[in-house]
């Protein structure tokens, strides 16, 4: 048949449980990202080139190859070096890795964007650099790249199923197993597909609300 | 209706007949009617604000308007007879008609992917379906009697602003228009290069046959070339009549205070 | 940008020290992984030509269709742009056959795929278009112009070389994005890579190798996009004299 509601019904609760677990991955590897595109940010502002110029290296080498060879990299390649990660910790790291550097050139184009008389006044005002970034800088710098950030929260949350590929337990591989198991892929795969439309539309509008939060809060038009 | 559409030697080439647009609650123009023969030449002028560019862009269908009928030539623009009665025209008509009409604009608007030769050739070739051979005598002759005959390979970049707003009086006239439209065509100019333009659209007054419908700053010029001026005032004609009469004696206390406002200005 | 020259140096002098580390080793795998790259450019090439080609559909649609095309390629850009491409590639390869369409895998990867960014690119197009200057689309009027006409000869023209650079960053993801067909049992680099793996055990060499294909790879497609652009610039007579 085409269409087995029996079945659907049986998988709903077992996939809506991968669900939490894909939600969970996403959020902690946005975290990861946001966090470590931001030191990635901030060190490619470095002056000296020893620091700036392989960073920037990096971050290029990085966004221009598949996320699939950067996790089964993380994987499959520490252990030769005597880092055992379990599959979950390693997909995390490659998500944060690859995710972050398209945050930090996010962030590259919002602190460039920060007029350098901001920059002039701090150091009129003898702060620190650490002051200089977290008081002046960094709250000017957001705002306007939130739109860009949360495009960016869609797109990794549209790729956790990249993670199935080491068998973490989360939506597609969970799909698949069902599939396998009970020779049926269509419904499994099916509900997964609307699962991440549904998702990324209802984020899609939360991010909208978050970007207009953050302009009414920090006053800035 | 029908003696509208029996052309007579009197019948106005365009004719606004209680014309009205709004956006929102702001109106632009308040029931305008103004007739404009054929062979006539108008110069609008006025404050800005005062509805004498939505004039042009209206009869160049790049606004809607909401109500009244425009004529020309005759026949409605905007809309078609049906059964006795003026109902909104459909895509066909509006081009048959609108095809009577050319315009140039106050930033000449050149394609510039294209020479000024091909800028003047791509309406006839696409739109009349003009051999090519055909379109481009027509273009070089038209580029050589706006004194550009020598730059026909240059594109818009490589010329100056004078230059191109010629190429835009050349393009627009190789559709061979009835009723010739001119946004401020100096206003985007360096005071050097307004001269070349109004001495071209001069040319064009005497030598070519066309109805002339011109937004202008140029007091001098619309003095000495127009037949008409009509000055705008809150969305209405304040006031109109040959340039010796509006400019030397105004009659309404607006058109006084504009024109010597614009001549503290020069 | 000139991270790029550098970075393939350093990867470059890097492989030629484990080559010469591990001559032999070297030619066991090699061979297999230059296979798989040629699948990966092949499915990447023709993603690449779909994916053109749906985005103009979809963003001509969009923008001018009349009502029902219009829903037509909103529906098909927010669905393929919301979900995810590898559930995407998966729902062809296992759940079509069950409604009847069984697809080659390569010519389904690639339909999927093209289908897919075509959905980003419909709205890339349409923001290149959207960006060409109001005075165009007068002046087309002004010369009694059909839209069609003023699109194909004007407008378009003009959107086209502020298309290159977003493409080039779209093809460069798609490039990426070939790589999960290899979760459907295609052989391309990232299947071969897994294979080689498996049979060898050079974990290190294998996958260090293979990110540098695909940076190489990516390298290739920025190059060609500014060539374009240039190309393109220098036809449209663009720029200051």
């Amino acid at each position: 048949m085409l269409w087995d509601w029996g079945y659907t019904w049986e998988i709903l609760p077992i996939l809506a449980r991968a669900s939490l677990l894909t939600v969970q991955v996403t959020i902690l590897g946005f975290a990861l990202a946001a966090t470590f595109g931001l030191l990635l940010a901030i060190l490619r502002m470095s002056r000296s080139p020893w620091i700036a110029a392989p960073t920037a290296g990096f971050v290029e080498f990085v966004r221009s190859t598949p996320l699939l060879i950067q996790i089964a990299f993380i994987y499959f390649v520490l252990p030769g070096f005597g880092i055992t990660l379990g599959a979950m910790t390693a997909g995390l790291l490659a998500l944060g890795m690859h995710y972050g550097t398209y945050c930090s050139e996010v962030y590259r184009a919002g602190l460039a964007n920060i007029p350098r008389g901001q920059w002039e006044a701090s150091t009129a005002l003898n702060l620190s650099a650490f002051h200089t970034f977290r008081d002046v800088i960094i709250p000017q710098a957001i705002p306007p790249v939130v739109p860009a950030l949360g495009n960016y929260l869609i797109a990794l949350f549209k790729e956790t199923p990249l993670l199935s590929a080491i068998a973490v337990l989360e939506l597609m591989q969970t799909a698949k197993i069902l599939g396998s198991e009970n020779f049926r892929y269509t419904e499994p795969i099916t509900l997964v597909g609307l699962f991440f439309l549904v998702f990324s539309l209802v984020t899609a509008l939360l991010v909208r609300q978050f970007e207009r939060w953050l302009y009414r809060r920090g006053g800035l038009a | 209706m029908s003696d509208r559409s029996t052309g007579t030697a009197r019948q106005p080439m365009v004719r606004f007949e209680n014309v009205t647009k709004s956006y929102g609650a702001f109106t632009v123009l308040d029931e305008l009617n103004l007739d404009i023969a054929a062979g006539e030449k108008v110069a609008i002028i006025g404050p800005s604000g005062s509805g004498k560019t939505t004039v042009l862009r209206m009869l160049m269908t790049l606004e809607t308007i909401n109500g009244g009928v425009i004529w020309v030539d005759g026949e409605p623009l905007t809309h078609v007879e049906r059964n006795g009665q003026l109902v909104p025209a459909d895509m066909r008509h509006l081009r048959r008609i609108r095809g009577k009409i050319g315009m140039v604009f106050q930033h000449f608007n050149l394609f510039p992917h294209m020479t000024a030769l091909k800028n003047c050739m791509e309406a006839p070739v696409t739109v009349l379906k003009m051999p090519k051979r055909e379109a481009e005598e027509r273009a070089r002759e038209l580029l050589a009697m706006v004194g550009l005959g020598e730059k026909l390979g240059h594109y818009p970049s490589q010329l100056s602003g004078g230059q191109q707003q010629r190429v835009a009086i050349a393009r627009a006239l190789a559709m061979r228009p009835k009723v010739m439209l001119f946004d401020e065509v100096t206003s985007a100019l360096d005071p050097e290069l307004v001269g070349e333009v109004l001495n071209v659209i001069r040319k064009l007054g005497s030598e070519l046959d066309v109805t002339m419908l011109m937004v202008t700053h140029q007091m001098g010029f619309a003095k000495e070339f127009a037949d008409r001026v009509c000055f705008f005032y809150g969305g209405k004609i304040a006031e109109q009549g040959p340039p010796a009469q509006l400019f030397g004696a105004p009659e309404n206390e607006r058109t006084r205070q504009f024109l010597s406002a614009v001549l503290e200005a020069t | 940008m000139r991270a790029r020259p550098l970075v393939l140096c350093a990867i470059v002098s890097f492989t030629a020290g484990l080559a010469v580390a591990s001559f032999a080793g070297f030619r066991e795998f090699l061979p297999g992984l230059l296979q798989g790259a040629l699948v990966t450019v092949e499915i990447t090439l023709g993603a690449a030509v779909v994916a053109v080609i749906s985005a103009f559909l979809g963003a001509i649609g969009k923008m001018y269709g009349p009502w029902p095309v219009r829903w037509l390629a909103i529906g098909y850009i927010e669905i393929f742009r919301g979900t995810s491409a590898l559930v995407q590639l998966f729902w062809v390869f296992f759940v079509l056959p069950h409604f009847g369409l069984t697809l080659e895998p390569i010519t389904a990867a690639i339909v999927t795929l093209g289908i897919s960014f075509g959905a980003y690119g419909a709205e890339l197009v349409r923001g290149a278009i959207v960006s060409v200057q109001r005075g165009q689309w007068e002046a087309a009027t002004a010369l009694n112009m059909t839209r069609m006409t003023a699109l194909r000869r004007i407008i378009v023209p003009q959107a086209f070389i502020r298309m290159i650079p977003p493409w080039g960053n779209l093809f460069i993801e798609l490039l990426k994005a070939t790589s999960l067909v290899s979760l459907i049992t295609i052989s391309d680099l990232a299947f071969k890579a897994q294979q080689m793996n498996q049979t060898t055990f050079r974990t290190l060499e294998i996958f260090s190798i293979v990110l540098v294909f695909y940076f190489a790879l990516a390298s290739v497609i920025t190059v060609a996009m500014r060539a374009l652009e240039e190309r393109a610039a220098s036809g449209l007579a663009r720029g200051r004299h």
